[in-house]
């Protein structure tokens, strides 16, 4: 599903040049629940933003369901992202000026789909993370674990077969970690959603079926 | 799509009050300057009454007499414009009537012994026919009375108040320029915009106290020709310009003077004649003079859009966060800078709505004023078209490129708050 061959990440400046990622090399099948461990600046997040398609790598192919994207113009990237991919941040990212129903929705503008569709889409995604009754609400008026569930809903409500998840539980309380990542599991089972998640928590990593350890910039595991 | 880039927007225009206000402060404000300015020009040259026909009049406005050594430039004598306009309407069937006419000048009247000034205007009869006046009593003079000499009058409506005090005045006299003519018809008052209509009081031309002015070149006339149908200018153009031409033998002062300069024009041609001082007989080159008004109309919007540029710059680059999220949710940068456009547009119609309220409250201000005699100036449909497409223009200009600065913000860098 996600493929990354001899991947690097090089950040260049006029004085120095630093290797975020180092060669490397993970195929990621359908289905699969993975987390991302390592210590800060290991080249966890670069990583994700990668497989996001976020980044681009410096050297080597990055293929998502069996397509480099190597070629691919700006409006290529986007559609793939629309389609294929959803994306749950450590900062939750929502909109502070649209409603959760209209953060929810943001995805789907970029989708032929009447309004109608769009709000009857946000509000199942809603009601699957617990949150069908503060679609009227604003960002603002949540608290961390309810805004990270919005942004869950945000990610999922396209369907995309990939999640992307970056220390979705970090600003969180161990309650509230908890709950978000017992969504997540919820998701990978029963819609079979790959989740790609960088994490700190053991606990977390325990939980899912893989983890790849980073290590300045290497796989280690 | 659409409602949700205005949820947006208007949020953020609420959220950062202060640069909502410069921003619709500066829109506004150029919107007015360049509605009222519209306005005016509207009054000027737009076909209204009476200048009804004002889209398939010409005007011998202005003409100039040369020779090596010294030039006039001003108004006609009576005599070259009868001279050129003789026997025109038979002879040139794309012209249907010509008219000639006095600029307006002032004249003295006496009432209860108080000095009284009146704008006054003479005319032939064929003026009350290419012209279109609202006769609030009785009816114009005729061709008849301006050919036999009748001491007849057409005054406005503020004349009629001044004279008798509102009451009927049509077969009352009126005592004016130390001459009395009987009142024949009332108008309602002609806007001073209205060069050619404008006037408190008209009389026959015939009723001159001296006939000297039937030879003369120079003098305080202009003429006006009403065409079949505009696309007849050029070749209406053209004849004058042949009769000019054959004028010039019977110059008056041939010793002084050897040619004559000036033709038939728009209106707006006329203005251009002046304004680039253009000798041509058969073209003024208006399109000369569109062109220096839309260039000042241009540099005068300049300043306000960078401005609004400036501020939008800043405005959209706090947004970085939302921009990230954007694209990582599948928005082409083409997508982006289609919402930032059309966030923009949305603000520039508030401040054109704003400006044209404003521009509707000045020009009521400057008619009550009677800074502009008679003015009648207000947004009508074709100024609130110009509005808009200049309030378009503010939008798009402006909106443009900071749309297109930041629809280049990297995904991850825009995530992380950093600008471009």
């Amino acid at each position: 599903m996600i493929r990354l061959q001899e991947v690097s990440k090089l950040y260049r400046t006029e004085r120095v040049e630093t290797t975020a990622l180092d060669n490397i090399n993970l195929e990621i099948e359908k289905g699969e629940l993975i987390s991302i461990m390592g210590p800060s600046g290991c080249g966890k997040s670069t990583l994700l933003n990668l497989m996001g398609l976020l980044d681009e790598p410096s050297q080597g192919k990055v293929a998502i369901d069996g397509k480099t994207i190597d070629r691919y113009g700006d409006r290529d990237l986007a559609k793939v992202r629309n389609e294929r991919l959803g994306f749950i941040f450590q900062q939750f990212h929502l909109v502070s000026d649209l409603s959760v129903a209209d953060n929810v929705e943001i995805p789907l503008l970029y989708r032929k789909m009447t309004n109608k569709e769009r709000r009857r889409a946000a509000l199942a995604a809603l009601d699957r993370v617990g949150l069908s009754s503060r679609t009227r609400h604003f960002p603002t008026q949540l608290s961390g674990g309810q805004q990270q569930r919005v942004a869950i809903a945000r990610a999922i409500v396209g369907k995309p077969g990939i999640l992307l998840a970056d220390e979705p539980t970090g600003n969180l309380d161990s309650q509230m970690g908890d709950e978000i990542m017992g969504i997540l599991e919820d998701l990978n089972q029963n819609e079979k959603t790959t989740i790609v998640m960088v994490t700190h928590d053991p606990r977390l990593a325990e939980k899912t079926h893989r983890v790849i350890r980073l290590f300045d910039g290497r796989q280690v595991q | 799509m659409i409602r949700n880039y205005l949820k947006v927007a208007l949020k953020v225009l609420g959220r950062r009050k202060f640069f909502t206000f410069i921003s619709l402060f500066g829109i506004s404000v150029t919107l007015l300057v360049l509605m009222v300015a519209t306005a005016m020009l509207d009054q000027v040259f737009a076909p209204e009454a009476p200048e009804v026909h004002g889209d398939r009049t010409l005007g011998i406005y202005q003409i100039g007499l040369r020779s090596e050594q010294i030039g006039y430039t001003g108004f006609a004598g009576y005599g070259l414009l009868d001279r050129v306009l003789r026997n025109l309407t038979t002879e040139v069937p794309a012209v249907e009537r010509t008219s000639i006419l006095t600029v307006q000048s002032t004249a003295i009247s006496y009432l209860d012994g108080k000095r009284v000034e009146s704008w006054f205007k003479r005319t032939d009869g064929e003026f009350w026919r290419i012209l279109d006046f609202q006769f609030l009593e009785g009816q114009p003079f005729s061709q008849d009375d301006e050919k036999n000499g009748n001491h007849v009058a057409v005054i406005n409506a503020s004349t009629r108040d001044r004279f008798f005090g509102g009451k009927p005045a049509v077969g009352k006299t009126i005592a004016i320029d130390g001459q009395t003519f009987r009142v024949v018809g009332v108008v309602k008052d002609v806007p001073v915009l209205r060069v050619v209509a404008f006037s408190d009081v008209w009389v026959p031309i015939s009723t001159f106290k001296s006939s000297t002015y039937h030879q003369d070149y120079i003098g305080n006339f202009m003429a006006i020709l009403l065409a079949r149908s505009s696309s007849d200018f050029p070749a209406i153009q053209s004849e004058v310009a042949t009769r000019m031409k054959a004028a010039e033998a019977g110059i008056p002062n041939k010793e002084m003077y050897k040619w004559i300069t000036g033709g038939a024009d728009t209106l707006l041609g006329a203005f251009s004649r002046i304004f680039f001082s253009t000798n041509s007989l058969a073209d003024s080159h208006p399109e000369r003079l569109l062109g220096v008004l839309l260039l000042i109309m241009l540099l005068f919007m300049i300043l306000p859009t960078v401005n609004l540029v400036n501020i939008n710059l800043s405005r959209i680059l706090d947004r970085s966060s939302e921009i990230g999220v954007r694209k990582a949710f599948g928005a082409s940068s083409w997508a982006l800078v289609g919402q930032f456009v059309v966030e923009n547009v949305f603000l520039t119609l508030i401040g054109a709505g704003i400006g044209l309220v404003l521009a509707g409250a000045v020009l009521s201000a400057l008619n009550a004023s009677g800074a502009i005699p008679y003015s009648d100036l207000h947004l009508n449909a074709r100024v609130f078209l110009y509005g808009l497409a200049i309030a378009l223009f503010f939008g798009l200009f402006s909106g443009v490129y900071p749309a297109w600065r930041m629809s280049k913000l990297h995904p991850v860098q825009a995530l992380r708050g950093r600008q471009v």
